[in-house]
């Protein structure tokens, strides 16, 4: 594997979501997705919207989708777990084929987890039945269209886990 | 205070062709609105949440006026979405908040500081370019038709009188006239888009 490789590239993301089809990027800033945020703010084919609580981006998004549009969702995963009871009433509850792009802030495939809000981001999906995808270089990112498809055909919300800050820290 | 529903058959000769996101007040607008199909009351997907996905649709669908039948409970529990609303300013959102002081569905308990909180202020603090506030009937009934007929985003706070209930919610009227599921596929047929 080349170091490139070893790397999430934010262009290799961005492309994914250009493919799908993506709209409107419903977003709060974290450190996983900043350089993500920089590439999407210069792309004129993409609508940022900001929010202020990660609540509020499942009902933005269930909005946008009911009205014919196809958000995806990008938030840290301290965030979703605030989010829990708009995750299930707005996006599962109104069954709402959208993708969640979670940093996984704490994650790391080297030693011990130290950083509680990665302990439970899985067991937080897990609770609520939401499959999820890990990425962690551009080599898994053709895992978002398969998250993308997933949540077409079955209506439901499904998670993608960036655990990679685009740096490759996961590489060393 | 105003009457939800004297306020609502008011707002009926004005809504024109407009969506309706009737909130809180659906229980009163199922029974007063003629065009159902371009009604959304969902129900209660998750509290504080009407204002953003109100805010989705009407960014969604730009040529068409999206109305939202909000409470202050709500937004004291999302606050933040106004500064959001104000930064993208969709001039199809119209956002009426029907202040009754009081959490009325679990009883009556009143909301933070309930006396004393000015959500036309609130809204206009966090960038909405227009917002207004009416604590009775006739003053509404003056102004709904100018506010209906310039752009949004615009904040409409309403104090209401409260409607408050204490029976088990098993035991309540049920005011639904059709399931969540039929709302949006209908919705849906009216914004022109597919529901297969």
């Amino acid at each position: 594997m080349t170091q490139q490789q070893a790397e999430l590239s934010p262009e290799t993301v961005l492309a994914q979501i250009k493919a799908n089809g993506v709209t409107h990027v419903v977003w709060l800033p974290d450190s996983e997705t900043n350089w993500l945020y920089l590439l999407m703010k210069a792309d004129p084919t993409i609508e940022l919207i900001p929010v202020s609580r990660e609540g509020a981006a499942f009902s933005t998004a269930a909005g946008l989708s009911v009205g014919g549009k196809k958000p995806i969702i990008l938030i840290q995963n301290t965030g979703l777990m605030e989010s829990g009871d708009s995750l299930r009433g707005w996006a599962i509850g109104m069954n709402i084929p959208v993708v969640l792009m979670v940093g996984y802030r704490g994650y790391t495939r080297h030693g011990v987890i130290q950083d509680t809000a990665a302990t439970y981001t899985e067991r937080f999906l897990n609770a609520f039945d939401v499959d999820y995808y890990l990425i962690e270089n551009s080599e898994d990112a053709e895992r978002i269209t398969i998250a993308f498809k997933e949540a077409e055909k079955t209506r439901r919300p499904v998670a993608v886990l960036v655990g990679d800050e685009y740096h490759g820290f996961n590489s060393r | 205070m105003i009457d939800t529903t004297d306020m609502l058959n008011v707002f009926q000769n004005h809504r024109g062709d407009a969506i309706v996101i009737s909130g809180r007040a659906s229980k009163h607008w199922v029974n007063i609105s003629t065009y159902e199909k371009r009604d959304v009351p969902l129900g209660d997907p998750a509290m504080g949440g009407h204002a953003s996905f109100a805010f989705g649709l009407a960014l969604a669908n730009p040529d068409k006026k999206i109305i939202l039948f909000d409470s202050e409970g709500d937004v004291l529990m999302n606050m933040g979405v106004l500064t959001t609303i104000a930064e993208i300013a969709p001039p199809n959102f119209y956002h009426f908040l029907l202040d009754n002081e009081v959490y009325a569905t679990t009883g009556g308990q009143p909301v933070p500081n309930a006396q004393n909180v000015a959500y036309d202020v609130i809204a206009s603090g966090a960038g909405y370019p227009s917002s207004h506030a009416f604590d009775n009937l006739e003053d509404f009934t003056n102004n709904v038709e100018e506010i209906l007929a310039n752009p949004g985003p615009v904040m409409v706070a309403l104090k209401v009188n409260p409607e408050i209930e204490n029976e088990p919610i098993g035991r309540r009227r049920r005011w639904q006239t059709r399931t969540r599921d039929q709302v949006i596929e209908d919705l849906q047929g009216q914004l022109g888009l597919s529901t297969s």
